[in-house]
């Protein structure tokens, strides 16, 4: 599995027909997804997330549809056709690791190793294991693991026991920050590195930008959009979804270089060099990606002198569009990129904001969202 | 105690209470395992009746529930008929009946704790290992029984003890035949009722010590256990 040489890696089509009544939730989704690469499912809490992913591994049974992968029909309630889960070559990492607390590390990795993971080569578990630093945890009992260990424990003894498709139902969410921190990039060498197909359910958008390729927005259990990461989140500022995230823009650059004096790395951007604090473990050259909220980006009409803020970018103006509640949403176009600014009404009139205008675009702040 | 007393004890009783209440424990698991199993995990609506039907022998006295087995078994019965007809013998006044009549009367010690112990399990570790490519019985023996081990060590000693010293459902079913169905409780209320309190002292002392060494080592052993003797 691997897309070097210029190969063009085709997924298997995960199809998922399915209409699942629970006592209180209905959830309807008429969807085919590639099974490739990484696919975030993203949504308020409540809006079916994990319903979904449930189905797709028969924790839940649809009351109508069909739910395939590839060739392989996992349910189809109108034929009377369901595979038991332990069937489904899917693996499963629940958002409360379950770990099983009578084995030692040792012993949960071996758990689905031994299992449908007998002799499937592609994840031999001294790989397994390296990638995930686990060597010095083998003999340590379960409960006294950090979450973030037993988030690494857990996945191990996912791939360990060879699926075909991973479902992530929001790994991280009950860890703190640091410890989301320690395990993210684990998430993202796993999925890489192992090149399995990965469902990965989130309601926190800085996770979804920084992990998947695509998304799938679900709300209040239907499908209400989907498509390449940069483009779906850009689009999450219409009214109807601006609960689920802020608007903001995507960006990806290459490090350009770090300035260890100052703290700080500058990042390419098509001929725009943005600097963020430091980070490290990036070399020069590597692919990042950035995101920039709109609130995080004020406008100048002219160059402006004295500033705190370091990000500063010459632009156009391409748009500008009425947000309500007396705000408004400028488009500046930078040499390749665009950011997006929320002002008041008040200041585009005061400033007489106009497209096709020369601006300044200030940028406070900038995260970074996936550095390799 | 006297040595005296000790050496004048009829060894019989014991011997039969020990041997009864192993049948009853060894045959409870089998029966029981799954009952609790099914309790913790239906979501079906004839649960209650069901949970009902496991608890009635600790609110019942023990001589309407005798009533009614000795009623069922005698051989005119369903249950005493089919027995009858199976093995040539009967029910009533025998050790097999009395073996019958202790699964019923224990059932609850047995049931209670497991279905108790599989419910804090919950379905977390049995989905994970499905997911890890484990079937339901796979899921069941090497995962919901290991981390339950505790409970069913409780379940077996709670269920031993209570059959060590039911007396009611005993008398009501088996009788008072020595060598059969003459069990330590029995034995206890004979002594007592000829004035031998020498030996009633001795098989109730040693009776009381056991059944309350039984106890401190369950409750030491599992906090969890919430036992409730009837």
């Amino acid at each position: 599995m691997s897309a070097e040489g210029g190969e063009i890696e085709v997924g298997l089509p995960l199809e998922v027909r399915a209409r699942i009544v629970l006592s209180d939730f209905t959830l309807e989704v008429d969807e085919r997804i590639e099974a490739r690469g990484v696919t975030a499912i993203f949504g308020p809490s409540g809006s079916g997330k994990t319903t979904l992913l449930r189905a797709i591994a028969g924790f839940e049974r649809p009351a109508r549809g069909r739910i395939a992968l590839g060739e392989r029909v996992f349910s189809d309630a109108e034929a009377g056709e369901f595979v038991p889960p332990h069937l489904r070559p899917i693996g499963f990492l629940f958002q409360d690791a379950r770990l099983f607390d009578h084995l030692d590390v040792a012993g949960n990795l071996d758990f689905g190793a031994r299992r449908r993971g007998r002799g499937d080569a592609r994840f031999a578990s001294g790989d397994v294991i390296a990638s995930l630093d686990l060597a010095p945890l083998l003999p340590r009992r379960v409960d006294g693991l950090s979450g973030g260990e037993r988030q690494r424990v857990a996945l191990a003894r996912t791939l360990l026991s060879g699926p075909e498709l991973l479902l992530l139902d929001e790994p991280l969410s009950a860890l703190d920050a640091a410890r989301k921190a320690e395990i993210l990039p684990y998430l993202e060498t796993v999925t890489r590195r192992f090149g399995i197909p990965t469902l990965f359910v989130s309601h926190d958008l800085d996770d979804v930008v920084r992990l998947a390729d695509r998304v799938l927005v679900l709300d209040d259990g239907q499908i209400a959009g989907e498509g390449p990461t940069a483009a779906v989140v850009e689009g999450l500022d219409r009214p109807s979804v601006a609960e689920r995230g802020e608007a903001s823009v995507v960006l990806e650059g290459r490090v350009l270089r770090h300035d260890a004096r100052l703290h700080l790395t500058l990042v390419d951007l098509h001929g725009d060099t943005v600097s963020l604090p430091l980070a490290e473990r990036l070399e020069e050259g590597d692919p990042v990606r950035l995101r920039v909220l709109a609130r995080d980006v004020a406008i100048a009409v002219t160059r402006p002198e004295g500033l705190s803020i370091r990000n500063v970018l010459a632009g156009r103006v391409t748009s500008i569009r009425d947000q309500g509640a007396g705000a408004a949403d400028v488009t500046i176009q930078l040499r390749e990129d665009h950011l997006r600014a929320r002002l008041t009404r008040a200041a585009v009139e005061e400033l007489v904001l106009t497209e096709g205008r020369d601006v300044f675009a200030l940028v406070k702040s900038v995260s970074l969202d996936r550095g390799r | 105690m006297t040595s005296f007393a000790l050496s004048a004890v009829d060894p019989a009783p014991i011997w039969i209470t020990l041997q009864l209440a192993t049948w009853t424990t060894v045959l409870l698991f089998v029966i029981g395992t799954p009952i609790a199993w099914w309790l913790a995990r239906t979501r079906s609506r004839a649960r209650p009746f069901v949970e009902a039907v496991t608890s009635l022998p600790l609110v019942l006295p023990p001589t309407v529930l005798g009533f009614y087995l000795l009623i069922l078994m005698s051989p005119d019965a369903a249950l005493g008929g089919l027995w009858l007809s199976l093995t040539g013998g009967t029910l009533t006044f025998s050790f097999s009946g009395l073996v019958v009549a202790s699964m019923l009367y224990s059932l609850p010690f047995m049931v209670q704790p497991l279905a108790a112990a599989f419910e804090a399990v919950g379905r977390g570790p049995i989905e994970a290992a499905a997911s890890l490519g484990a079937s339901p019985a796979d899921a069941f023996l090497r995962v919901a029984v290991p981390l339950s081990k505790r409970s069913f060590l409780t379940a077996g000693v709670l269920t031993f003890s209570h059959t060590l010293g039911e007396f009611g459902v005993v008398l009501m079913v088996g009788g008072n035949i020595p060598g059969s169905t003459r069990v330590l409780s029995i034995a206890i209320y004979d002594h007592v009722e000829t004035l031998r309190y020498a030996e009633a002292h001795a098989l109730a002392a040693g009776l009381l010590a056991f059944s309350f060494a039984v106890l401190v080592l369950v409750y030491a052993f599992d906090r969890r256990a919430r036992v409730r003797v009837g």
